[in-house]
């Protein structure tokens, strides 16, 4: 017997990133990781800068980067609605690395005038990307 | 018959008019492909953000938002978009007609109707209208942000929140096609429950961390996110409406470019023959 599928969708403000049948999901809630298997409970949640790792039908693999956004879970669909979504092959090293440098710059830096809880959420992002591109290499 | 010099003057004009019309056509049909991609690539997430709303709106949740109330109706809000400029055929008309026909039905009920007014023809419009507007946001040009229509939004909400107003609605141009753009009024609050069967049974969401946060999150980004979507479409609409509406003007003026010449051909031939007739009658008399 094939495995079950649920319909997930992952949108952005920008695009639609994927839409399709997959076997599970697993992603960074605020609480902490989640995985999710078709037929789940109904759950809301918001979500942290990280990944999406979907397995789609006969095992394939995809990454998706995304900046935070909610989560909804139904028995037979899941939405992802992502604020700023990107896929894994498309992110960028070099960017993400400068980014988390300013970023910690300014969190060392008390006289900048960035306010500090927006400089960590720069950090947590871009240390989200980095470990996405890490565990994309690793493959 | 007017003179030769009269017609031919028109026709320069008419000609002129018609360079102007067609300029304005191009333009159109450059920026609809913009705004048709902008408008594409939002509409998923507004589509989806639609869908989860419809069944939260079904769920017996433990933490009642006061958007999902449903109330006596006292007053009712619509916030309307239109477009900033004119010479885009009948969309503005067409779309104010659908808002005045629901607005007399509210007002035949003894219920007030507010408006907020995204567009300079939709201030234009309602200032005259009667009845309150409670905010007016123009000029939000070609590449609208989700910054610009916070302003007239956030003024609605407040008056939903204070109770000023129990119902609110959006208005906007939907694009179907280039050649079609239809008015649509969409509730927006309270939230509007989906019609899928499958949620009509009692059932909450599981919530991490706690549902106050999460919803409060959630319903503001799902009015913006309808609104900008609302926005966007207008603007691909407007755009689509203007070419169609230059397209046909060019025509036109050509048609009577035609008819004036027919004319002046007329007039010219008039003249020679006239003149000739002269010559001759006045050689047979010497």
């Amino acid at each position: 017997m094939a495995a079950m599928t649920v319909h997930l969708d992952v949108v952005s403000a920008e695009e639609n990133l994927f839409s399709g049948r997959v076997e599970t999901i697993q992603v960074t809630g605020s609480e902490g990781e989640l995985g999710i298997y078709p037929g789940h409970a109904p759950l809301l949640t918001t979500l942290k800068p990280g990944m999406v790792r979907l397995v789609k039908q006969h095992g394939h693999e995809e990454l998706i980067y995304i900046a935070g956004g909610v989560l909804e879970v139904q028995p037979g669909t899941v939405t992802v609605m992502a604020d700023v979504a990107i896929r894994a092959d498309d992110l960028d090293e070099q960017a993400a690395l400068e980014a988390k440098k300013r970023a910690e710059e300014h969190i060392a830096d008390p006289s900048s005038d960035l306010n500090y809880a927006e400089a960590a959420a720069e950090l947590a992002e871009a240390i989200a990307q980095l470990r996405l591109i890490k565990s994309l290499r690793r493959k | 018959m007017s003179g030769g010099k009269e017609i031919k003057g028109k026709i320069g004009s008419i000609k002129n008019t018609q360079k102007i019309t067609s300029a304005m056509e191009m333009v159109a049909a450059s920026k609809m492909k913009k705004a048709q991609q902008r408008m594409a690539s939002s509409r998923p997430y507004a589509l989806n953000m639609r869908s989860v709303i419809g069944r939260l709106a079904n769920a017996n949740l433990e933490y009642r938002h006061p958007y999902m109330e449903e109330r006596e109706i006292k007053a009712v809000g619509y916030i309307v978009i239109s477009t900033d400029r004119g010479l885009c055929g009948g969309l503005n008309t067409n779309e104010f007609k659908a808002v005045v026909k629901e607005a007399r039905e509210w007002q035949g009920k003894d219920v007030k109707v507010h408006f907020s007014a995204l567009g300079s023809k939709a201030c234009g419009f309602f200032d005259r209208f009667g009845g309150k507007v409670m905010a007016a946001e123009s000029g939000l040009g070609d590449n609208p942000s989700v910054s610009d229509i916070i302003g007239p939004v956030k003024v609605m909400l407040n008056a939903f929140d204070e109770g000023e107003i129990d119902r609110l609605y959006l208005v906007f141009n939907n694009f179907v096609n280039t050649m079609t753009q239809e008015p649509r009024i969409d509730q927006l609050l309270p939230l509007p429950k989906s019609d899928e069967d499958e949620y009509k049974h009692s059932w909450d969401y599981l919530y991490e961390p706690d549902p106050r946060p999460i919803l409060d999150r959630l319903l503001v980004r799902f009015i913006e996110s309808q609104v900008y979507q609302g926005v966007v479409e207008n603007l691909a609409s407007e755009q689509a409406s203007r070419m169609v509406a230059m397209k046909a003007a060019t025509d036109n003026a050509g048609n009577l470019i035609d008819d004036l010449q027919l004319v002046y051909n007329k007039a010219r031939q008039a003249a020679i023959t006239q003149e000739i007739s002269e010559i001759v009658s006045g050689a047979a008399a010497v």
